[in-house]
């Protein structure tokens, strides 16, 4: 198994990273020495093995469903890069 | 002044309550330390002056009655607290202030402990070393030039280098235990449920676990009395009846059954490593417990696990940082270009390798060859431990394949650089609580430790194996102040 320089850009893609050509030259090398290791499991037989999908399997617990922080919304829009004190403001999305 | 800060926790406590010290006393000292110490590059944020304002007030009016009495304490920058900057160790955090404190430091605040500031860390907790954070790295106190380990480094730091008495720190993969074994510390990975994960930045939600980290045995067992709690705010955290660990400590370990893993002897383990190992084993011996050889037959398997595991839940919790609500944000021609820009710019290397990592193990294609398998093998290496624990009532392996190395030493090599958790990540696979224990130095005179593993929920069991073999080993730390400005 061999990833390529064209998957680490679909990888790029997907996990909405920009990635210039040196550094993902540079990223073909590290995750194909860490997925040389990953292969391993390849040696374990695991078809009636079933997955570990949590270590506390506890049904959830429910709780009803309460405000417990008040007024914070300006404290919040503080934290935003970009605001109108109103409001988040991204880029314009329709044109 | 100077010999405030060598106390320890519990002497400290008893200090306070015996109203020979008062908290601003304690508190400052702790600050004027912690400001000559700057070399290390412990502290991401100070907050020495809320600090002393606050050891103030409780001086005032001292409720004494509490655990943490007027206590001054930093903690790992990976815990919200409320109206202090939180970073994570991240440039896309770099802003951040939170609205809200973490359940296991507002448990710590309740106690009557007092905030000295946020720890460096690796970014996001990623890392062995602490030279992924975006803050620069921690100097270890053992020696110049020295990693203190990762990702709770600035933590392992602090505490060796007593610029706080004790902190918090959290472990995925080994991030507390790893850097005590490398600072000569003691740091204990709580059992997964055990301490809530409310308002930790979250890395890897089914393995991230809040723990302690002291100087001593004694005050590792009166922080994780304080920090454990069942929280509803989190909904993997388990409703259990916890010990008092540091009232119910004993170093009475007679009969106990201590298992010894022989998978754990890993091709290339340095010499002094086995033999500090050895000496483990004949101190339990000679505090009367006995010696059990016990095979956990995919240890070898949980490092690639591991690193399936991690990053896909790392992918997804990292989603959140898209540069709209909080944190970091690039200019960018539309919102896509915004957030990829936004991700790029504000993440460091290795975190984004593993967001790249994750991403790939969980796309289309992929799931089933990867992440699927890897929670196959999880549940085999769940099941070595399950099996092991109907024979013996904990584990004793070494907490490292080697001592603290050079800054610098691996970072070109990220699959080197995560060998060095190939005794810790087992223990987090399986939710199980572990402690390291400083044991030994090794030729270079730098710290050695040994791990305790233990059954789920059984921490009183390790802390008390751990107090048994303090005592017989009496490890000193040595701390030079080399770098006391």
């Amino acid at each position: 198994m061999s990833i390529d320089l064209k998957t680490i850009k679909h990888i790029s893609k997907l996990s909405r990273i920009s990635v210039d050509d040196q550094r993902a030259k540079k990223l073909v090398g590290d995750l194909n020495s860490i997925f040389d290791f990953i292969e391993k499991l390849n040696e374990l037989k695991t078809e009636n093995v079933k997955p570990l999908t949590s270590i506390a399997e506890t049904t959830l617990k429910l709780r009803s469903d309460e405000v417990q922080s008040k007024n914070i919304r300006e404290q919040i829009i503080k934290n935003s890069p970009q605001d109108n004190e109103d409001y988040f403001v991204v880029p314009k999305v329709i044109e | 002044m100077s010999d405030i800060t060598k106390q320890s926790l519990t002497e400290l406590v008893e200090s306070i309550k015996n109203k020979k010290l008062s908290s601003s006393e304690v508190t400052k000292a702790f600050i004027e330390r912690s400001e000559k110490s700057k070399v290390l590059n412990a502290y991401i944020t100070e907050d020495f002056t809320s600090a002393l304002d606050k050891a103030k007030k409780f001086d005032q009016k001292p409720n004494l009655d509490l655990k943490l009495p007027g206590i001054p304490m930093a903690v790992k920058d990976l815990f919200c607290t409320k109206n202090v900057k939180t970073t994570a160790g991240s440039k896309i955090l770099n802003n951040f202030v939170p609205t809200y404190e973490s359940t296991v430091t507002e448990n710590i605040w309740n106690e009557g402990a007092i905030l000295l500031g946020k720890l460096n860390c690796d970014e996001f907790a990623m890392g062995s070393s602490n030279e992924t954070s975006f803050f620069g790295n921690v100097q270890n106190p053992i020696d110049k030039n020295l990693v203190p380990g990762g990702s709770s480094g600035g933590s392992a730091s602090a505490v060796a280098g007593q610029l706080t008495p004790i902190t918090i720190g959290t472990d995925t993969g080994g991030s507390i235990r790893q850097p005590a074994s490398f600072t000569g510390t003691v740091g204990l990975k709580p059992t997964y449920g055990s301490c809530s994960r409310y308002g930790i930045v979250a890395f890897a939600s089914s393995l991230d676990q809040a723990g302690p980290m002291a100087q001593n045995v004694k005050d590792c067992a009166l922080l994780q009395e304080v920090i454990s709690s069942f929280d509803s705010k989190d909904s993997t955290s388990i409703d259990f009846k916890r010990s008092h660990y540091s009232k119910d400590l004993t170093n009475n370990i007679k009969g106990k059954k201590i298992g010894i893993p022989k998978e754990y002897r890993v091709d290339g383990m340095p010499k002094e490593i086995e033999d500090l190992w050895q000496k483990g084993i004949e101190y339990v011996r000679d505090c009367g417990a006995e010696i059990i050889n016990i095979s956990l037959p995919h240890t070898n398997y949980a490092l690639p696990t591991y690193y399936i595991v991690a990053p896909a839940e790392a992918s997804s919790n990292l989603a959140r940082y898209d540069g709209v609500k909080y944190g970091y944000r690039a200019n960018g021609e539309n919102l896509i270009d915004m957030y990829e820009k936004t991700r790029s710019e504000g993440f460091g290397a290795e975190v984004q390798r593993r967001i790249m990592i994750g991403t790939y193990v969980l796309s289309s294609g992929y799931y089933d060859a990867y992440y699927l398998k890897a929670q196959k093998v999880r549940r085999l290496i769940k099941n070595d431990f399950d099996e092991a624990y109907e024979k013996v009532d904990a584990i004793l392996t070494p907490s490292t394949p080697s001592s603290a190395f050079k800054i610098g030493e691996k970072t070109n090599d990220p699959v080197s650089m995560y060998l060095n958790d190939i005794f810790t990540v087992p223990v987090n696979l399986a939710g199980l609580p572990g402690i390291s224990i400083p044991a030994g130095h090794d030729a270079k005179g730098y710290p050695l430790g040994l791990q305790i593993i233990g059954k789920a929920f059984d921490e009183q069991n390790i802390l008390n194996i751990a107090f048994a073999m303090e005592e017989r080993i009496n490890f000193k730390n040595k701390i030079t102040d080399w770098w006391i400005e």
